[in-house]
């Protein structure tokens, strides 16, 4: 009889444990810790920022851009001499489930003074769960959803322009831009974050006057997306809006153009401001989506005090170069995003001197700055404390560049467009 | 008009798990041969995804022409996995193989998010649309469902004309009896590993022609796959081209009649009705 099993499981476990480096419980190094130039004076108070990113999973893009550009502002402020900021941080491997365990870690093994959201807003749900247990100050980044919000929160600041404002912009261009295109198709991932897009979306296009002729949310899995352009195709829409996050939104784009939908108007979610949109080819000419930030975006001191805010940080251009210095690649809005989470917590150490909780809660509560990456205020009602009321989207749209390939440029708001709405061309 | 939906959708089902059962094909041959459930079957598609996009992004080549790679790549591979992982656990308990399979499951994961990270990947490559009447089909996702028809014809081909072929069925019925003619069966059995793999490579390079990807995605075929084995018949060919074909019409059809969340209830409610009605599958478990 063989008798084989015994070191096969045991070799099967190991395999698994080597495999799985996430697995491991020890926090990874932080980035940029070693680098002398980096370290301030020793007697600079020292604050412990706490959060997780997805090192691993089907996050792991975004996740690690925002992940950097946090690591570079922890750089840069460091420099200052100011704070002693040092991060300690987990890989989530992109699962929820593993979030709570986390960041309970971070609060009571790690003992962080401050917390930054996971990416995404499902993850984001999760933690600032353990962030209003223990009473630590949480700023969300990469985490859009309104409802996390709206469950009596105090803890827990935004830093993203809310989901339902994400497709809401793109309603106000279309109207603007292309006024007689007025049949609507919304198709969505059926996720928290993309849902909650979709609907604010629609009870604004039925309050414009915008006929919804396609309402419909799609598996989270889904990569064959045949059925829904089969039904697009039968509703007629001018225009169609949606998607939910990259891998879907770059499918759903690319399989518009392979079965030759004729749509003037496609605005999707979260995938078309990535540079990496453009390997699609001719199929990402005219996606639209909103993002963020962008580089191009013109906000600088002379803004902030034209909107009668302070300027904290940065400009853009300065972000972007130091940004493309230290990881070798131009940032995306995640990235900006890490960063600008890290200035806000900055402007709130500023303003508290300590990283003692209630008086960085106080500060947060009165945050109202501008920084390359748009506006941050929070609203402070109860019913909805945290969520982010100050910045906005821009929106950006493919055109053909020189040599037709694909261009990404700002076409609204109007007074930060650096080109007009092109309607889609039928591919 | 709802009927010309019915009927596009229906094409494009059709079309899908076409490919679809082709990569159930290489899940069930291997577990029809050697009673082995393949984890690592997911992984290898992923494989035959970046197989066929590095040979046309990176070598120049014409993604056909990257496919026989992928195809013989992947033939390699599964020679390989057997050898390094499963030839020790093959007359061990379910369990054993399931974790071996797994664990080469997890390290190519792990190493390829390593390489490539988890950025999607797209291969452009447009070969038109073919229309009739309300039907629009891209050229690609046309090619991918005749070439895997072809392979899987020429599957049938080998195991019923070919002496090889021969070898492999003789295994599967029964490996002593088989070893006592003379066939030498661990060969064989490395070989059926070979192509059961070479199959799911084959079949992720198919749908990489026509759908954006990561490292991720082979999990969600594979997910698809075993649902396949079940409705075709575990161990059953012919059974996971059915099997196939029931799915990808599932996915086409229902979203025209139904909120597209329905479709895994449906997909997930006739793999329990199987199990429970029919746990042979529609087809029959086979050898």
């Amino acid at each position: 009889m063989r008798t084989g099993f015994r070191p096969s499981v045991g070799l099967a476990l190991a395999a698994l444990v080597l495999a799985c480096p996430s697995c491991s419980s020890k926090p990874a190094e932080a980035p940029g810790e070693r680098s002398e130039s980096s370290s301030p004076p020793s007697n600079a108070p020292t604050v412990v920022v706490g959060y997780t990113a997805s090192a691993s999973g089907k996050l792991n893009v975004e996740s690690i851009r925002q992940r950097n550009g946090l690591e570079l502002w922890r750089e840069h402020v460091n420099a200052t001499g100011a704070w002693r900021v040092e991060t300690r941080w987990y890989d989530d491997e992109s699962r929820s489930d593993r979030i709570q365990e986390l960041y309970t870690r971070l609060a009571t093994n790690d003992h962080a003074n401050f917390l930054i959201s996971p990416y995404s807003s499902g993850l984001t749900a999760a933690a600032a769960v353990i962030s209003e247990q223990y009473g630590i100050p949480m700023i969300s980044t990469g985490a859009a959803s309104d409802s996390t919000y709206q469950q009596g929160l105090t803890m827990v600041y935004q830093v993203y322009t809310p989901a339902s404002q994400y497709l809401t912009g793109a309603l106000d261009l279309l109207a603007a831009r292309l006024p007689d295109l007025k049949k609507l198709a919304i198709l969505h991932e059926a996720d928290r974050f993309s849902s909650d897009v979709a609907a604010a979306v629609k009870a604004r296009a039925e309050a414009s006057g915008y006929a919804v002729v396609l309402d419909e949310g799609y598996d989270s899995a889904t990569t064959d997306f045949s059925p829904f352009i089969n039904k697009i195709q039968q509703a007629r829409p001018d225009a169609v809006v949606g998607g939910g996050h990259f891998q879907d939104g770059s499918a759903l784009a690319r399989q518009l153009a392979d079965k030759r939908v004729a749509v003037p108007f496609v605005a999707l979610l979260v995938a078309p401001p990535e540079p990496s949109f453009a390997e699609l080819g001719s199929a990402a000419i005219g996606i639209v989506g909103p993002s963020q930030w962008e580089p191009q975006a013109a906000y600088d001191a002379a803004a902030a005090q034209a909107a009668g805010t302070r300027w904290v940080g940065p400009t853009g251009a300065e972000f972007a170069h130091a940004y493309l210095q230290a990881f070798g690649e131009q940032p995306s809005y995640h990235a900006a995003g890490g960063y600008a989470a890290g200035l806000v917590l900055q402007d709130a150490l500023q303003r508290a001197g300590s990283g003692e909780a209630t008086a960085l809660k106080t500060a947060l509560d009165a945050t109202d700055i501008m920084t390359f990456f748009g506006r941050t205020t929070f609203a402070t009602a109860p019913e909805s404390h945290g969520l982010q009321v100050g910045h906005l989207m821009v929106y950006v749209q493919w055109q053909q560049g020189a040599g037709g390939k694909p261009v990404k440029r700002v076409v609204w708001p109007a007074a930060a467009a650096s080109a007009e709405l092109a309607a889609r061309p039928t591919p | 008009m709802w009927s010309e939906t019915l009927l596009a959708s229906t094409v494009d089902g059709l079309l899908i798990g076409v490919v679809y059962g082709l990569a159930a094909l290489g899940l069930t041959l291997i577990f029809g041969v050697m009673n082995v459930v393949n984890l690592a079957h997911g992984p290898t598609m992923t494989l035959g995804m970046f197989g066929i996009y590095l040979s046309a992004t990176k070598l120049g080549l014409h993604p056909f022409a990257g496919l026989v790679l992928v195809a013989a790549g992947g033939l390699l591979l599964g020679v390989g996995i057997y050898v390094v992982a499963v030839k020790r656990v093959i007359d061990a308990p379910h369990l054993a193989s399931l974790l071996a399979t797994f664990s080469v499951n997890l390290m190519i994961v792990g190493v390829a998010t390593a390489i490539f990270s988890t950025s999607f990947r797209n291969l452009s490559h447009d070969l038109g649309v073919l229309r009739a009447g309300p039907i629009a089909v891209p050229g690609t996702r046309v090619a991918a469902a005749l070439l895997a028809v072809a392979v899987a014809a020429a599957l049938q081909v080998f195991l019923t004309r070919t002496r090889l072929g021969k070898y492999v069925r003789a295994v599967a019925a029964n490996r002593a009896a088989a070893e006592l003619v003379g066939i030498p069966s661990a060969r064989v059995l490395a070989l059926s590993f070979g192509i059961g793999t070479m199959l799911a490579a084959t079949a992720g390079g198919l749908i990489a022609l026509s759908l954006p990807f990561t490292v991720l995605s082979g999990g969600v075929y594979e997910l698809k796959s075993f649902v396949i084995v079940v409705l075709g018949g575990l161990g059953n060919p012919l059974g996971a081209l059915v099997g196939g074909v029931v799915l990808g019409l599932i996915e086409g059809i229902v979203p025209v009649f139904a909120r597209a969340t329905w479709v895994p209830v449906l997909e997930y409610g006739l793999f329990v009705l199987i199990l429970l009605v029919r746990p042979s599958g529609l087809l029959g478990g086979g050898r």
